[in-house]
């Protein structure tokens, strides 16, 4: 039975141009509570459609509806809407604490409930021991789930999420992902924008495929991981010691191609599963052979997964 | 309890918490924007330019220093011009130009607009609580400023001097006057210079075109001076100063019309304002 509207998040034949350039046209979509990704390259119109549903963009033409709210009224949305955005911003010379606690404080908290939220936003994301510091002080990784942890603090029915794994290391990654499920089973909408096939294909129950502005397929993830086996992807691993880690790693089946950085302190790897290829780097961080210091999947190889699944949508084909 | 008189009861609850819930937050932005505007990278220019006029006044003061104290009344001549042609209209003028405008303007080029953005307050609320927080801002630097530079002016008539000045003659007038007239200018100029950074991507055009409009004003026939806030400022200062040959004279705007015109217009400003935020998008890139 399909869910009445104020439990859902709907465009209604949405378009956003930029001037005579096109953010995205005609969207119709209906998402369900769980977790759905918007997935496609670089300038498809995910973060245009993310930031239509936030109200930072207003749609050129069409319609909004968050659990029954517009995107014009930001009291009542964000009440039930937490945002992670791309914008690596923060107010100068704050610590993870007062970020998380400034802006709980304009949702009107009182001082002792925006403390507690803000604790329990940063235990969500284990942050707590780097609390008192300055963001400014942060990783890149750090930042990203302090912004996680604003998103979250007030508890909101609906999470968008603006690539929220980059720039995360494994670990991080999959307690990331982990917290995305729980929340997800809790009965939250969660709305995650990735070019990232294969962490779409751990966490989500619905995804949706964009490419120049348009949604080209939508539905459930299982299409798209039997298109995304067939192909390798790569990594950049971002270590003290790339070297090292490429001969560890090369005589390994998952791996299809190891080859130093330019600046050799970083490893691209090729690998055809990139799960397993994850296990095996958590292994050999514990093992203590190197110091990771980021890990990112490169989009190029993506990019060729991606365009795939566009050509096997434009020959009639739907996931 | 009839269900009328039980929706009547609930509607005013809600009012009422509505109400709160605003000034709770007026008051959280106020707090974070106040904090910014006063130790923020900002701040150093204003701090430079509030300091100006008292440097000026103390190198003023500490040369005539005698001249002050024999004749006072010419002092109190010097100081009208000093106050309406430095302090009011450049110094109070270009401080409330750069505060106001990087209330929202400064909050682009940070790229951090959009956490108030995603926050559960009404944009009309977000417009009050920074503009009070300029206000807040301008009003104690400037009102500080102005109340220095008073200061140093009564300086050589020492403690009795100034106080027999202050309460047996027309000190203590002119003094709440400049003050008065200094605040105006904060709340004036604050509202002008916040719809400017709002509708301007490069506000510092408008707001020099605005300062020439602002400085040939005496220049200017009647119906047009009304169209500044210097007319209705100079209207009301204390001690009149001529305003050179080529001026055309205007009878002056009485208080009475001048003060709450002043804030009628400003509230018309900040709706105006009200309007533009509700339709502000954030697209960082493009700015």
């Amino acid at each position: 039975m399909s869910e009445p509207s104020s439990q859902m998040i709907v465009f209604d034949d949405v378009s956003k141009f930029y001037g005579e350039i096109l953010g995205v046209n005609r969207v119709n979509l209906s998402i369900a509570p769980g977790i759905t990704s918007l997935v496609g390259p670089n300038g498809a119109g995910k973060t245009t459609l993310m930031n239509l549903m936030t109200g930072l963009l207003k749609p050129t033409r069409g319609a909004i509806s968050i659990l029954g709210v517009s995107p014009d009224e930001p009291e009542e949305l964000f009440r039930k809407v937490g945002y992670c955005s791309q914008f690596d911003s923060f107010p100068r010379g704050v610590t993870g604490r007062e970020f998380i606690n400034m802006f709980l404080s304009v949702y009107g908290y009182a001082k002792g409930e925006s403390d507690e939220l803000t604790m329990k936003a940063l235990e969500r994301v284990s942050l707590t021991e780097a609390a008192n510091k300055r963001v400014a002080a942060y990783s890149k990784g750090m930042r990203q789930r302090v912004r996680l942890a604003q998103s979250i603090a007030h508890n909101p029915s609906v999470l968008i999420l603006d690539e929220p794994l980059n720039g995360l290391d494994p670990m991080a990654r999959a307690e990331t992902i982990r917290l995305f499920r729980q929340l997800a089973d809790e009965g939250l909408h969660l709305v995650i924008s990735s070019h990232i096939l294969h962490e779409v294909d751990m966490m989500s129950d619905s995804v949706v495929l964009l490419n120049n502005g348009y949604v080209v397929a939508e539905g459930d993830v299982h299409g798209v991981r039997d298109e995304m086996e067939e192909h390798s992807m790569q990594i950049l691993i971002r270590c003290d010691k790339p070297a090292a880690l490429a001969s560890r790693v090369f005589g390994e089946d998952q791996v299809v191609e190891a080859r130093l950085h330019e600046d050799r302190h970083g490893l691209f790897i090729k690998t055809r599963d990139a799960d397993k290829f994850y296990l095996l780097l958590n292994k050999i961080v514990a093992e203590g052979l190197v110091s990771v210091e980021s890990v990112t999947p490169v989009d190029d190889d993506l990019s060729a997964v991606y365009q795939y699944l566009i050509g096997s949508e434009t020959e009639g084909s739907r996931i | 309890m009839s269900s009328r008189a039980e929706t009547v009861v609930m509607e005013k609850t809600a009012k009422k918490s509505h109400w709160t819930l605003w000034r709770r937050q007026v008051a959280s932005i106020l707090r974070l924007e106040v904090g910014k505007n006063f130790t923020g990278k900002r701040s150093i220019l204003i701090y430079l330019l509030a300091m100006t006029p008292v440097l000026i006044m103390t190198a003023l003061v500490s040369v005539h220093y005698d001249d002050i104290r024999m004749n006072f009344g010419e002092a109190s001549v010097i100081f009208a011009n000093l106050y309406e042609g430095m302090i009011l209209r450049t110094v109070v003028f270009f401080g409330c130009a750069w505060i106001f405008m990087n209330l929202f303007r400064g909050e682009v080029v940070d790229r951090s607009l959009h956490y108030y953005f995603l926050s559960p307050v009404k944009r009309e609320v977000l417009v009050a609580g920074k503009y009070i927080s300029g206000l807040f801002t301008s009003i104690i630097l400037f009102g500080v400023m102005t109340a220095l530079c008073i200061f140093l002016i009564y300086l050589p008539l020492g403690y009795s001097g100034a106080m027999n000045q202050i309460f047996s003659g027309p000190g203590l007038n002119q003094i709440l006057t400049y003050m008065g007239i200094t605040v105006l200018a904060c709340i004036g100029y604050g509202a002008v210079f916040l719809v400017i950074g709002l509708f301007f991507r490069n506000p510092i055009i408008p707001a020099i075109l605005l300062y020439g409009w602002e400085f040939i004003n005496f220049l200017l026939p009647p119906m047009l001076k009304k169209l500044s806030v210097v007319h209705y400022l100079h209207s009301l200062t204390p001690v009149p100063i001529p305003e050179g040959p080529f001026a055309i004279v205007t009878e002056p705007t009485s208080a009475w019309l001048t003060v709450p015109g002043l804030i009628f217009v400003t509230a018309i400003v900040l709706v105006l304002a009200s309007f533009r935020i509700r339709r502000m998008e954030i697209k960082y890139g493009s700015e």
